[in-house]
Parts: structure tokens; C-alpha cells; sequence
């Protein structure tokens, strides 16, 4: 018997920062203007350690000014699908839920791009307007989970098998509704609207939008680690967690709700990208088991990894096009998705 | 429900006598799918008591009120009149984590999503005490591991809940119900999925645990002859109603089992005082 310690707990979380940290490192040395590795690493620990201000101007502007909100961008939504992903597991009882199989992140999508519809009706402040779309997407997220739980019911209970149909389902609609509606959108909107749809991180964001993403994140993943302990006895069911002292109704809403903000958030900055929500979380389980308070710390870290290493090959692979990191996510989930069915089955 | 239920009444404390733990009171129950609907399925008011240390058996055909009065119990479902009474309080009323602190149950199934192996099943036992993030205590694992040593599951703690067998399984489930260090442990048909030999196995412990932990038990089972053999008290329900309540020898009779189960049958009584059913096949 080895229950978790906050000791083992702190521990695997560092190691997985400390991943985290060189692919951020490798992250900003990668791309069309060539800087050295060593170069920038020396740079960087001198800035870590105050001896100097600033990187040298060479490539300063390049690596803080371009690569690094980029990378920074695909850190918070990584983590964020991930976070998103392993909650609806819990929540849904089921292994294969996740904001993209469900047709969650297609409602944010759809929600979203209402928002842009009604906002350029509206005549507000280039500050409110950035904020509009996220909102747009919480609120999409969060009626498509509910429209996808009411379906996944039956007699009461939640049915895995309906469930999984019910989202797939409701993704394919709500992406029929999205193609409806960007094909009626101007022709120069059109790629980057694509492009959107597909998943993509290249589009600078807004300062307003960088920072209710960061903060929106501790905040919902913080809510929903709160109920850590609470998610491992959820899993075999309300009833017997209720049993066992755990607050069902409670928990049920909090991460809903802060599941639906994460994946509002992610979708909101980055369009719809697929399998990290749903990977990310079981090579977590595979490595550090089912326990929540261990999971989610992991997914969180694992997910910004996941993303970021997309990301980068996604802006170096066909350099100088960039690829929409939704298209490398699938080209590498799926295969993979693949192989952890078969391991576990046989 | 509203808030001042979640705290015992004046006067509820005065109710807990010493020597009864367990107080139903004329506790009825309606289930029907709409309010506006006459109700599918009744409970009759019916009271019984039981002491610490005792064993009930809640017998009767499938679809006499046996699970539901259970739920009852548990305060998983509000009464439609009458109390039930745990230690005083109103088991329904105590707030979710108290509750658990106070009845177990262990049900039919526990399924699992994602494999665990049955130390963190059972470690699930101490959820009530503690809360949100907390990580187990030395205290924790030490009850813990109590628990699985009392069913004889030592051997069993590092395995794969999903790979072990249905006896072994319900042998851990039931040590889980043990950790919550309960007052009133409750088993809906724990006998269920198993063998012969694993049935009294299971009997013997409940019987051994309710005596050195004074726990109150109550089981619901469709075994007549272990409730006969183990119970103290015998609460035999036919389609919602109760029609007799106490020793088993007084409720084991062989008119009224005729009557209940449709089927001819005959009960002698052991040498012990215990009576014993034997069921006719040829009607």
C-alpha cells in the first residue's frame, strides 16, 4: 500500500516542468531565423538570473516578440483541453469523452462565431469586442454539454454507447451549422476562418485575450482540482460516491462549469483542436495511475508538452507555410489513440 | 429539503435510548414517475428496532420493498411519513458527509471505469474524514488496512480490483464499508453473485463483525435459510407491506413463507433453535 504523498506528488509534477521548460527552450530556438541553442540558453538563465535585462538583440525581438506568446498561447491551451478532457471523463463516466469527440469544442466554435456575428452589430470598444468571443464560446461549451448529457441519458442513467453517438452526433451538426455559416462570411475571411476552424495557433491575440486565458485557466483548473478526491470516487458512480460522503451536486456543477470555461477559453483563442483532450489524459493514466489529485496536475503539464511540441512541428515542418496545429494533433493522436485501444484490449 | 432538517430536532437526542441504534418509525414510502400519477409502488408504514451488535435480515419475494426500505435506511430517500432514527438522528437530515461517516452500504455492483487495485478501493472507505485535496493519514492507512485484514483480504490489497473473483471482490467492497468505521452497515443482497461456500463465508464475518465491532447490520437477502441461520431479527415484506417482524423463529414459519413465496415448503427447527427451509419442487 504506497497511498500519494504531496512529496511524490511534488516530485513527478517538477520532473514534468522541467520537460516542459526544455521544450520551451527547444520551442523558441526552432524556426526560419536560426538561433543557436547554446547561444540562447545562456541568454536565457542570465535573464532568469537578472545579470542582464534583456536577450541580445539579434534575435530578441524574434524569440520574445513572435515565438514566445505563441508558445506561451499553446502552454495555456494545451493544458486547458487537457484539464477539460480528463474532467469530462470523470464527469461522464466515460473513457472516451473529450471536448472534441463530444462536439463540445464545436459548440464553443459555433458560439463563437455567433458572437462575432452579433458583435459586428454592435458597436463596442475594440477592448469589449475582443471579449466577446470567449464568452460566446464558454456559453456554446456549456449548452452543448447539457444538450449532450440530456441525450447521453437513458432511464435515469447515463449510457456510455448513447452518450458517445449523442456527441458524435451533435458535432457533426453543429460543424455542418459552422461551414453554413463561414462560407456566408466575406471571401478574405475565409482562409483564416479555415484555418480556425481546423485548429490554429498562429494568429496573434490580443493582449485582454492572453491574459483572461492565463487567468481563466488557474481559475477553472483550480476549481476543478479542489474536487480531485471527490472525481476519484465519482467514477464508479453517483450513487455509491454519494455514499461514501461525496457531494454529487456539487462537484457535477463545479466542473461543469469550469470544464465549460476551459474549453470555451481554448476554443475562443485556437479553434477546434482534436485528441488532446482525450490522449493527453490516458498516456497520464498509463504512466501515473487513476488518481485525480496526481491526474490533473499531469494532464496540465502533459497537455501544455503535448501542444507546444504540435505546435512547433506544425510552424517548422513545411517552413515557411505553417500548418494548422489541429492537422498535426489528428495526423499524431489518431495513430496513437489507436494503439492505446488495442494495448488495452488485448 | 430544507435547511432545518439538516440538524436534529429538539428532543431528537432524547430518543437515543442506550441500548437501540437503529429506530424505524412507522415509515411508509410512495414511488411514482409524475407527482399527478396514482403512485407504481408502495411502502407501508412499518417500525422496527435494532440494537448494537444486531443483526436484521430484510427478507421477501423480488419486488416486496426490500431494497427500497434499505434506501430508506441509508437516508439515500426521504421518508413519505414516518422517521427513521440512527443513534437519534434522522438519517435522512444528516448532511452527506456525516452520513457516510455513520452507514456503509454495499451494494449489488461497484463498477469501475478505470482499474484500481483494492488498498485504493478500500482507501476510498476514509473519503468521509477527510476532504477535498488531503492526502491519507499513517492513521488512514492503518485503518485501512485493518479493515482488509478483518475480511481476510491481506493477500488481496496489491491485486487489480478487476482481477480478482467475485467472492474476493465483495470481500473488499465489504472491507471499503469497514473503513468508513460505521455505526450501521448495510448490505443490499451481498450474497448474490456467490457461491455456496462463499455465501456462509460472508454470513460468518458479517456475524463475527457486528459482534466484536458493534455494528448494527442489515442485510437484504433472498437467502432464507442464512437469514434464518445468522439473523438476529427477521423483517419479512410481501409487495410493500410488512408482515412480520422479530426472531427468526417466530417469522419463519412455514403458512405464512407458503403464502409469501407461492411454493410448498417445510421448516423444522435445529437443534441450535434456528428454523430451517426446505422448498418442494413438485407442486
Amino acid at each position: 500500500m504506497r497511498p500519494l504523498t504531496l512529496t511524490r506528488l511534488l516530485l513527478r509534477c517538477g520532473l514534468l516542468a522541467l520537460i516542459l521548460f526544455a521544450v520551451v527552450v527547444v520551442a523558441m530556438k526552432l524556426g526560419a531565423v536560426q538561433v543557436s541553442l547554446y547561444g540562447l540558453g545562456k541568454d536565457l538563465i542570465s535573464v532568469l538570473l537578472h545579470r542582464t535585462s534583456s536577450l541580445s538583440s539579434d534575435y530578441g525581438m524574434i524569440v520574445l516578440g513572435i515565438r514566445l506568446p505563441r508558445i506561451v498561447l499553446a502552454i495555456f491551451v494545451g493544458a486547458s483541453l487537457s484539464v477539460a478532457g480528463v474532467s469530462f471523463q470523470a464527469l461522464l463516466r466515460n473513457p472516451l469523452a473529450d471536448p472534441y469527440v463530444l462536439g463540445i469544442s464545436s459548440g464553443a466554435a459555433l458560439g463563437s462565431i455567433v458572437a462575432l456575428i452579433v458583435e459586428s452589430h454592435l458597436s463596442l470598444s475594440p477592448e469589449m469586442a475582443g471579449l466577446i468571443t470567449p464568452v460566446g464560446a464558454f456559453l456554446g461549451a456549456a449548452v452543448t454539454i447539457a444538450a449532450v448529457y440530456i441525450l447521453g441519458r437513458r432511464d435515469g442513467q447515463i449510457d456510455s454507447t448513447t452518450l458517445l453517438l449523442g456527441g458524435i452526433i451533435t458535432a457533426s451538426f453543429l460543424q455542418a451549422v459552422i461551414m453554413f455559416l463561414m462560407t456566408t462570411l466575406s471571401g478574405n475571411n475565409l482562409r483564416g476562418s479555415a484555418f480556425w476552424f481546423m485548429g490554429d495557433l498562429s494568429t496573434p491575440q490580443p493582449r485582454s485575450l492572453q491574459y483572461l486565458l492565463s487567468f481563466g485557466f488557474i481559475i477553472a483548473a483550480g476549481a476543478i482540482y479542489t474536487t480531485a478526491s471527490d472525481l476519484n470516487l465519482l467514477l464508479a458512480g453517483e450513487k455509491e460516491a454519494m455514499h461514501l460522503g461525496v457531494d454529487v451536486p456539487r462537484v457535477r456543477i463545479v466542473v461543469y462549469i469550469a470544464a465549460s470555461i476551459l474549453t470555451g477559453l481554448a476554443v475562443s483563442v485556437s479553434g477546434t483542436i482534436g485528441y488532446v483532450g482525450l490522449l493527453v489524459p490516458h498516456v497520464m493514466r498509463l504512466i501515473f495511475g487513476s488518481d485525480h489529485r496526481m491526474l490533473i496536475p499531469a494532464c496540465a503539464l502533459g497537455g501544455a508538452i503535448a501542444l507546444l511540441v504540435a505546435d512547433t512541428l506544425a510552424r517548422t515542418v513545411t517552413s515557411p507555410t505553417d500548418l494548422p496545429v489541429g492537422a498535426v494533433t489528428a495526423l499524431a493522436g489518431a495513430p496513437l489513440f489507436i494503439y492505446l485501444l488495442r494495448r488495452r484490449i488485448a | 429539503m430544507s435547511s432545518a432538517l439538516r440538524h436534529p430536532l429538539p428532543g431528537d437526542a432524547s430518543r437515543a435510548t442506550p441500548d437501540v441504534r437503529l429506530s424505524v418509525e412507522q415509515v411508509s414510502y410512495a414511488y411514482a414517475p409524475n407527482p399527478s400519477q396514482a403512485p407504481l409502488f408502495t411502502l407501508e408504514a412499518m417500525s422496527f428496532q435494532a440494537k448494537p451488535g444486531e443483526l436484521v435480515a430484510i427478507l421477501g419475494p423480488n419486488a416486496s420493498g426490500k431494497s427500497t426500505l434499505l434506501k430508506l435506511i441509508s437516508g439515500a430517500l426521504l421518508p413519505l411519513s414516518g422517521r427513521i432514527f440512527l443513534n437519534g438522528f434522522e438519517t435522512h437530515s444528516l448532511p452527506v458527509k456525516t452520513r457516510a461517516q455513520r452507514i456503509a452500504l454495499v451494494q449489488q455492483e461497484s463498477r469501475l471505469l478505470f482499474p484500481s487495485r483494492a488498498w485504493e478501493f478500500v482507501m476510498q472507505g476514509r473519503h468521509p474524514y477527510g476532504g477535498g485535496l488531503r492526502f491519507e493519514s499513517e492513521e488512514d492507512i492503518l485503518i485501512a488496512n485493518n479493515a482488509i485484514a478483518q475480511v481476510g483480504a491481506t493477500q488481496l490489497a496489491d491485486r487489480w480490483m478487476d482481477k480478482i473473483s467475485g467472492g474476493e471482490k465483495q470481500r473488499v467492497i465489504l472491507a471499503r464499508a469497514l473503513a468508513q468505521q460505521p455505526l450501521l452497515l448495510l448490505l443490499d443482497e451481498p450474497t448474490l453473485h456467490l457461491d455456496i461456500g462463499a455465501q456462509v463465508d460472508l454470513l460468518e464475518s458479517l456475524r463475527r463483525l457486528a459482534a466484536q465491532n458493534r455494528y448494527t447490520v442489515v442485510v437484504v437477502t433472498h437467502e432464507l435459510n442464512l437469514a434464518g441461520e445468522y439473523a438476529d431479527q427477521v423483517v419479512l415484506l410481501q409487495r410493500g407491506k410488512c408482515l412480520r417482524v422479530g426472531p427468526p423463529a417466530t417469522v419463519l414459519q412455514r403458512e405464512i413463507l407458503e403464502q409469501v413465496f407461492q411454493a410448498p415448503l417445510s421448516v423444522e427447527i435445529t437443534p441450535s433453535g434456528r428454523p430451517r427451509v426446505t422448498l418442494f419442487t413438485n407442486k
